[in-house]
């Protein structure tokens, strides 16, 4: 059914952390790599060691760049990784023509249902994130589980009962957990750090939060003293004040 | 958005097809014998074949009948079933019509009302997406329904209300498009809100996540030909509808009328591409392509 749930029991989403991550795209790899071979469909590449290469994947790393505004403070560079938010009001969920696309009414995981889909495509139309891709090969509409076969999966070591992209990330710039839970570790760590929507205007009402980077330190005064002192002569005397004031002339 | 042959061709056909059997359903003295025969086969090849098309973009599309279930939710299912009841009802209407010289009323009125019901729905498909400001206003569904009631007019050959609704969904495709050019930035949708970096300075996209195209790019990012979109303009304009309505206007012969159903299919076609074309998706701002 394509209507969403009114309410969730439990918000599983992730938490990603904009300080910390490095941008090595080991949680794209691993995120591919248990994807391509668990629920559902395999991710296919098409032309994968050709000149036009492309491919389906459910994790992907931006990297951006910020030049603060106001004082000449140097440009950061962000790497900002971006996969399904599993938003409480999805839109891809209620465009679905065939009732494929659905959010769990039991943790808020949106997931498809790969046997209905006619792969219209509509609802990755409707995702402003771009978290929904066409499966090239198969012909049906791929996006992130969750990793909805770890998370439950009592075959696993209770350690790895998280999804791929967050076991694997060696920064721990990714976090999982229960974000309608305000005791959990990710609420409470969304709380400090002021997790935040992306594109809150569109009313997806993301479950993932992103922790925006801590701001930069300031370069400090080495010396007390330094602003008392005489400043540094600004005009240029002898040979090369001569060449300064020849080369304005010309 | 990617300017995809198949979603051109049906909303274009298909509006004009369904436009046909909106005014063969509400006309109060209907053609009947080959007369009808005609003018149902012209548009159900239009209706059925716009709608065949669609399909053509599915990436399974043998699945088709399943979309015909949510249509509590979804507009596109909505449409699936708008369409087949039109096409049932108006279906037995024209049995009514060409076999038997009888016209079934109410089911040309189910009919109409049906196809209206379609056009709308379709139009709807498109102005739902708030992740495309371009299309997400009410313009859309004024711009589908008054271009599908012109093109129904002009062929069911009703020349006065062809003229009339012609000059009226030309006034509605000019709005739309001077709407449309400031939805984006309307919006408030930006890289800012995007990454949610707005607040430390300005973002740019520095590193792509991979180095060639991936789905999300070549559906959603497409720029080619944009250069091109006020000569479009020009031509859909010019030839859906201003030669159209001058013919209409000279005393109207088979071959005149036509000459003015081709140029407005034509016209109609250009203005659909650059629909598509031109629709900017927000997803393009995370690859730095807005």
């Amino acid at each position: 059914m394509t209507t969403l749930p009114n309410l969730t029991q439990k918000k599983l989403g992730l938490v990603i952390d904009l300080d910390t991550c490095v941008g090595c795209h080991a949680c794209v790899i691993s995120c591919k790599g248990w994807n391509t071979e668990n629920y559902g469909a395999p991710l296919s590449d098409q032309n994968a060691y050709g000149a036009d290469n492309s491919g389906t994947f459910l994790n992907r790393v931006h990297s951006f760049e910020v030049q603060p505004t106001g004082d000449e403070a140097a440009a950061q560079l962000i790497h900002f990784p971006k996969s399904c938010l599993h938003c409480e009001d999805a839109p891809c969920v209620t465009v679905c023509p065939t009732g494929a696309s659905y959010k769990r009414e039991e943790d808020g995981i949106v997931l498809v249902n790969e046997q209905d889909c006619i792969g219209c495509g509509l609802c990755a139309w409707a995702c402003p994130y771009g978290a929904r891709e066409l499966d090239q090969a198969e012909g049906v509409m791929k996006k992130c589980t969750l990793c909805v076969d770890r998370i439950y999966n009592e075959n696993l070591e209770e350690v790895d009962r998280i999804p791929t992209c967050v076991r694997t990330c060696p920064s721990g710039a990714r976090h999982f957990g229960d974000l309608g839970d305000e005791n959990s570790d990710v609420s409470k760590l969304v709380a400090e750090r002021g997790g935040m929507d992306l594109m809150p205007e569109q009313g997806t009402k993301p479950v993932n939060k992103y922790l925006p980077p801590r701001p930069k330190d300031a370069l400090p005064e080495f010396d007390v003293l330094a602003p008392f002192l005489e400043p540094v002569a600004q005009e240029a005397k002898g040979f090369l004040g001569w060449l300064d004031k020849t080369l304005e002339k010309l | 958005m990617h300017p995809a042959p198949s979603v051109i061709i049906f909303t274009t056909f298909s509006g004009l097809g369904f436009g046909l059997l909106f005014w063969l359903g509400i006309d109060p003295t209907p053609p009947t014998g080959w007369v009808a025969f005609v003018f149902w086969l012209i548009a159900y090849a239009m209706a059925v074949g716009g709608l065949l098309s669609s399909t053509f973009h599915l990436g399974r599309p043998e699945r088709f009948l399943k979309a015909f279930s949510q249509w509590r939710s979804s507009w596109l299912s909505r449409e699936g079933i708008a369409a087949v009841t039109t096409l049932v009802a108006m279906g037995l209407y024209g049995l009514g019509l060409v076999f038997f010289g009888t016209a079934w009323q109410h089911l040309g009125w189910l009919g109409a009302l049906g196809a209206l019901a379609t056009v709308f729905t379709t139009s709807m498909i498109y102005a739902q997406m708030k992740t495309i400001p371009r299309w997400n206003m009410n313009l859309t569904p004024a711009m589908f329904m008054s271009y599908a009631l012109a093109g129904g007019a002009l062929l069911k050959g009703n020349i006065t209300m062809a003229i009339v609704l012609l000059a009226i969904a030309g006034v509605v495709q000019v709005f739309t498009w001077v709407m449309g050019d400031k939805a984006f930035e309307n919006s408030g949708t930006t890289m800012a809100t995007a990454t949610g970096l707005g607040n430390i300075g300005s973002v740019r996209a520095f590193e792509p996540p991979h180095t060639g195209t991936n789905y999300l790019m070549r559906e959603f990012i497409h720029v080619v030909g944009r250069k091109h979109s006020q000569k479009l303009r020009i031509i859909g304009v010019a030839l859906g509808i201003i030669i159209p309505v001058v013919l209409l206007l000279l005393p109207i012969g088979h071959w005149i009328a036509l000459i003015a159903v081709a140029s407005h299919i034509a016209g109609v076609l250009a203005s659909r591409w650059l629909f598509f074309a031109e629709a900017e998706h927000v997803v393009g701002l995370y690859y730095g392509k807005r």
